[in-house]
């Protein structure tokens, strides 16, 4: 389990080695066709700043060699904002005066049909906040068997489960899972985690390893950017840990997302760092060049400008026309959003963008259609 | 320590060098035995085929067996799973020793590896509870399948066994020492310090030697040689090597980050 193999990474060495990186570490990871992390740990230092153009080169290099010049489309819908969670940083706090949705199986099929509406989508994000009791495992098999005719490609993006919750949920079609650690840093996570299920560190971190030896086929990964000051010393831990699911659950697809907080967001926490465009986008340039085939994904969190120009240069994966409150698609339009969305476009409307920009938007995941095609030939076979 | 190497471990047994030897194709026994010591090794290979299975006294093994030394009988002429199994069986009656080389070459004319039948051999003599080192194809598939199947190390092969080629397998076994969860140890086709050096600066946990030593002008000085060259592909590895190749040059028109500023 990863846990295990985290104990013998010290967050401080790691926090001055990569502030100990020189011009010499950076140019030395730039003239390398693979990169281990140290070679990361140089491209994300401030010491590759002024390197910034040419890791722009090599990352849009690497990008259209491994996926030409496409990306590649997914919505998310929030199911639920119930959550027993005290997460210091989000708007669904359990302590949160809100009103709390649950969509029911009707509601579920409208937002699918008004999803349709919106855009060609197939690869549908199905969200939740942490309920077992009302949002838990039963609820997330039905959710993905109405949302089967639908889509083509279902992941979810909810609390961390056991293997058998994880295996049973891919016979409900889903093919994907993605959850953030949110932090690295085993001390202050439970700082900002301080009570419910997410107070575990240890059964967080693993999960990861769960969905592995699930076969999840494709798991996502992301730090919470703005929790750790030494933001950096958090990313470096998830390469590490990239590394590791790379090398023990080998057959499974990986993807990373960069969610970067903005000061006061629902939950009125102040981010303890908070990152530029620039950095942004040389974490972004950092990460392909270590990892020419990982998934790199922005969501709407992003501005239309820097999503459309990032397109080009190492991005794969991109959510358009989102709405991050449960139902926001037609049933509960006014719910609370948990986090406000940046770029307010509609589907229509970033797919002429990217185009224009020479990057082709991609609907359909041709593996997960073979996917659901092996599930129905499994369930054939059952019957 | 900073300029300590790190230690390989093997199935629980660290070695202090990375050079392992094949005891095959040398002019005489003293010239073999000679070449062991001077290359500082601890882990050699003999074939079963070559051995007396019956003589307690035989010529080969006295030559090779010294103390601190793992033999690593291998399997070498066995042509399938169902032959290396029981192989492996009377090795370890012969030698006392769970370690084994799984060889499968059912080819007689290039003596290569077949994958199929050494995965099968694989599941079958970790569950025996043989420490199995496959020789195998350069093939990152299959070494993950062998790991998977309890191979406590694989050994992908450089170029075909003999040739002393060199690395001409090196884009695979780079994907296949990035994904390895075992060690790996290049076999088969390394033919000059040179090569098990480049082996050794990419990563490679260990090389296997046997030909370009045996047949060398001198096989105790070549494998002298052999040790150094691993050693200092090791420390190169483990000190990161410099950059190369300034394949990073910008294009000063139209930057790609000016949306940035």
């Amino acid at each position: 389990m990863f846990s295990d193999e985290l104990k013998a990474w010290s967050w401080e060495d790691t926090t001055r080695e990569i502030a100990a990186m020189t011009a010499a570490d950076v140019e030395r990871a730039l003239s390398r066709t693979h990169c281990d992390v140290r070679d990361f740990m140089a491209l994300i230092s401030p010491a590759a700043e002024p390197y910034l153009e040419q890791m722009a080169q090599c990352s849009r290099r690497y990008t259209e060699e491994r996926f030409g010049r496409t990306v590649s489309m997914f919505i998310p819908l929030y199911l639920t904002n119930a959550c027993t969670n005290s997460c210091v940083y989000c708007g669904f706090h359990v302590a949160n005066k809100m009103a709390r949705t649950i969509l029911t199986p009707a509601e579920m099929v409208q937002e699918y049909e008004a999803i349709k509406r919106l855009g060609p989508f197939e690869n549908l994000l199905l969200v939740t906040g942490e309920h077992p009791a009302k949002a838990g495992t039963a609820y997330l098999a039905q959710a993905l068997d109405l949302a089967k005719p639908y889509f083509a490609n279902l992941k979810i993006e909810v609390m961390p489960l056991s293997t058998e919750d994880y295996k049973l949920l891919t016979h409900h079609g889903m093919n994907g899972v993605i959850c953030f650690q949110e932090t690295y840093h085993r001390e202050n996570y439970k700082l900002y985690h301080p009570r419910g299920m997410k107070s575990n560190f240890e059964w967080r971190v693993d999960g990861f390893d769960r969905m592995g030896q699930a076969g999840v086929h494709s798991i996502g990964m992301g730090v919470l950017i703005g929790l750790e000051k030494e933001w950096r010393t958090d990313l470096t831990m998830l390469a590490r840990h990239l590394r590791y699911l790379q090398r023990h659950y080998w057959r499974t697809r990986y993807s990373v997302n960069f969610p970067r907080m903005c000061p006061a967001e629902n939950g009125g926490f102040q981010p303890n760092c908070i990152i530029t465009d620039r950095e942004l986008a040389q974490l972004t340039f950092a990460m392909r060049i270590f990892d020419h085939d990982v998934d790199i994904s922005y969501s709407t969190r992003e501005r239309p400008d820097f999503r459309d120009h990032m397109a080009t240069l190492g991005v794969t994966t991109m959510s358009a026309a989102s709405r991050t409150e449960p139902g926001g698609y037609s049933t509960h339009v006014n719910a609370l959003e948990q986090f406000e969305v940046s770029d307010p476009r509609s589907a229509d409307e970033v797919v002429q963008a990217l185009r224009r920009m020479g990057v082709e938007a991609v609907w359909k995941d041709w593996d997960s259609s073979f996917d659901h095609l092996k599930q129905l030939h499994l369930s054939k076979q059952a019957k | 320590m900073e300029n300590e190497q790190t230690k390989l471990v093997i199935a629980g047994r660290e070695f202090h060098s990375r050079l392992f030897l094949g005891t095959g194709k040398f002019r005489s026994n003293q010239e073999m035995s000679a070449a062991i010591e001077a290359s500082g090794s601890e882990m050699v290979t003999v074939a079963m085929k070559r051995v007396e299975l019956d003589d307690a006294n035989d010529d080969l093994l006295s030559h090779v067996v010294r103390p601190g030394l793992q033999l690593l009988p291998n399997t070498s002429g066995v042509r399938d799973a169902d032959e290396a199994v029981f192989a492996a069986e009377m090795a370890r009656e012969a030698f006392g020793t769970e370690w084994l080389k799984l060889e499968i070459h059912p080819d007689p004319r290039y003596l290569l590896p077949d994958s199929t039948e050494t995965l099968k051999a694989t599941e079958r003599l970790a569950q025996k509870g043989f420490v199995v080192l496959p020789y195998c194809q350069a093939d990152p598939t299959l070494c993950k399948h062998l790991e998977e199947a309890g191979a406590a190390a694989v050994m992908p092969l450089g170029a075909p066994i003999g040739t002393n080629r060199g690395l001409q397998t090196r884009d695979f076994l780079r994907i296949i020492i990035e994904q390895a969860m075992v060690p790996v140890i290049v076999d088969a086709g390394i033919g000059a310090p040179s090569h098990a050096a480049e082996a050794m600066e990419m990563g490679a946990s260990a090389c296997l030697v046997n030909t370009a030593i045996a047949v060398a002008g001198q096989p105790a000085r070549m494998a002298a040689a052999f040790a150094r060259a691993i050693e200092a592909g090791r420390a190169a590895y483990e000190a990161g090597l410099a950059a190369q190749v300034h394949s990073f040059e910008a294009q000063a028109s139209s930057p790609l980050t000016a949306f940035l500023n």
